[in-house]
């Protein structure tokens, strides 16, 4: 049985970027911007971008239900910076629409504004040498439930989180030429 | 810990992708554009309709207005500074704005040189109205190219022109040997190093928006297909009869910019767009400031 294409949620931000990097591990996608681009999609991936921006658009759209739906269901999901927001049960500071289905509270441009922007090599769970992460007016993870795990932090900060076949992260590998947070995702759906 | 890095000035256009970028003159503006899901806001004291019924110079926004607005909205903000006044790109930077636009809407104050933007952490976007104008500009430090269009006329041609000249001169340099690549450079006036990286590429090394005279959800789609990354809004929003579902269908427009039947639903009833200008007409072009 051939495996279906991993989704990118298109609404706005870097999703062609997710697109290049999971390619490059060797997966098919497909942009996602209708309930019906969901269907047959064997894993999915949440962008970078504003997330006042792709959390209006996707309740425009109808979009939250059939997310929650796909995700709640178990399809392995890997969400970058707003996309860890979207994810997210709560966020401080004018929150967007949210997904609500991983069990964190995250505090937007949690660093400052883009000034405070910056790139740092940060040790992450499961990876044997440092990636070189990308913040851009990055959320933190204030709060978590008891089912979420820790993937990496940077100065006492939570980072990066696991939730069962949830994977989020307040930074940017669709950025870098580092393919293991795709691969990552990847391999969290060979598991299923 | 590196701030200001290439990758984080850039990385910040790139989350601006397949996003509207609207000009606002107060506060009010601000969560107008917010709520319609603008990407970021431009914060100017006039917009370009008006900058250029006005006349006289037009200079960088006063700092309490611009902080008016980034108290008001948490998206990211953005401010112009006149062409090759780096002294107002050191106040915009020191007041912490998300991103500098090095702007022919405002009067420039040099003709000769732009700003060495490569000396700020705050990462610039610049007008170009073709390929090499683009790689100066990226040569010279902009994270982040739009095309110029001709600001403040509601007449989206001048946007079409930059837009596809770019995308023609790209495609052209993706097709030339090695050794035809110098005498580009030569010809376009622009650096070697970033010729030869388009060449290889196929694409600019930065994000580029479309700009200048877009005024309704068809404008913005058609910037989307012919190839750009994302757009800017000026007076086209808040120069219209009814400013607030104009923004909303331009984002809209925007993200389903390839779906004809969306586009149709997005663009009914929106009452008057701003009036819109000829070229021919204009007493001064803006897309003619920087070089």
């Amino acid at each position: 049985m051939s495996v279906g294409p991993v989704g990118v949620l298109a609404l706005q931000g870097d999703f062609r970027e997710h697109q290049h990097s999971l390619e490059q591990a060797g997966a098919t996608t497909r942009q996602v911007r209708r309930p019906e681009d969901l269907e047959s999609i064997s894993a999915l991936v949440i962008p970078g971008g504003e997330s006042t921006t792709i959390g209006r658009l996707a309740s425009l759209y109808g979009m939250i239900d059939p997310l929650r739906d796909v995700i709640k269901g178990g399809l392995p999901t890997l969400g970058t910076c707003a996309g860890l927001i979207f994810l997210a049960v709560d966020a401080v500071r004018d929150a967007p629409p949210l997904l609500e289905v991983l069990d964190v509270v995250v505090e937007r441009n949690a660093f400052g504004r883009q000034n405070d922007s910056f790139e740092t090599p940060i040790d992450v769970a499961g990876l044997d040498s440092p990636h070189q992460a990308v913040f851009i007016r990055a959320p933190r993870v204030t709060k978590i439930g008891s089912d979420v795990e820790i993937l990496a932090t940077y100065d006492d900060q939570i980072v990066m989180v696991r939730q069962a076949d949830i994977l989020a992260g307040a930074f940017h590998p669709e950025l870098t030429d580092d393919l293991r947070f795709h691969e990552m995702l990847l391999s969290v759906r060979e598991e299923n | 810990m590196e701030r200001g890095t290439d990758r984080v000035k850039r990385g910040l256009a790139e989350m601006l992708k397949g996003g509207v970028i609207m000009d606002v003159v107060n506060a009010e503006h601000a969560k107008i554009a917010r709520d319609a899901g603008a990407v970021a806001v431009m914060a100017l004291e006039r917009v370009p309709a008006d900058i250029r019924a006005d006349g006289g110079v037009a200079r960088m926004s006063d700092p309490a207005m611009i902080d008016e607005i980034m108290e008001a909205v948490t998206i990211p903000v953005m401010a112009k500074v006149r062409i090759g006044h780096f002294v107002e790109a050191q106040i915009l930077q020191s007041m912490d704005v998300d991103y500098i636009d090095e702007s022919e809407v405002l009067t420039p104050a040099d003709e000769e040189h732009h700003i060495d933007k490569w000396t700020f952490t705050t990462p610039f976007v610049c007008g170009a109205r073709n390929l090499g104008e683009a790689l100066r500009r990226i040569g010279e430090g902009a994270a982040m190219i739009r095309t110029k269009g001709e600001a403040g006329t509601g007449n989206v041609v001048e946007a079409v022109r930059h837009m596809r000249r770019m995308t023609k001169e790209i495609r052209s340099l993706a097709s030339m040997n090695p050794e035809q690549l110098m005498s580009a450079a030569r010809d376009l006036g622009a650096p070697f190093d970033l010729v030869q990286e388009v060449a290889d590429t196929g694409k600019l090394p930065v994000v580029n928006f479309a700009a200048g005279g877009l005024a309704t959800p068809a404008d913005a789609a058609l910037m989307m297909q012919l190839g750009c990354d994302g757009v800017f809004v000026g007076s086209g929003i808040f120069k219209s009869a009814d400013p607030s579902p104009r923004a909303k269908a331009i984002v809209e427009a925007t993200t389903y910019a390839n779906d004809p039947d969306q586009l149709v639903k997005v663009s009914r009833g929106l009452g008057e767009a701003m009036p819109g200008k000829e070229i021919a007409d204009l007493d001064v072009r803006l897309a003619d400031r920087g070089w």
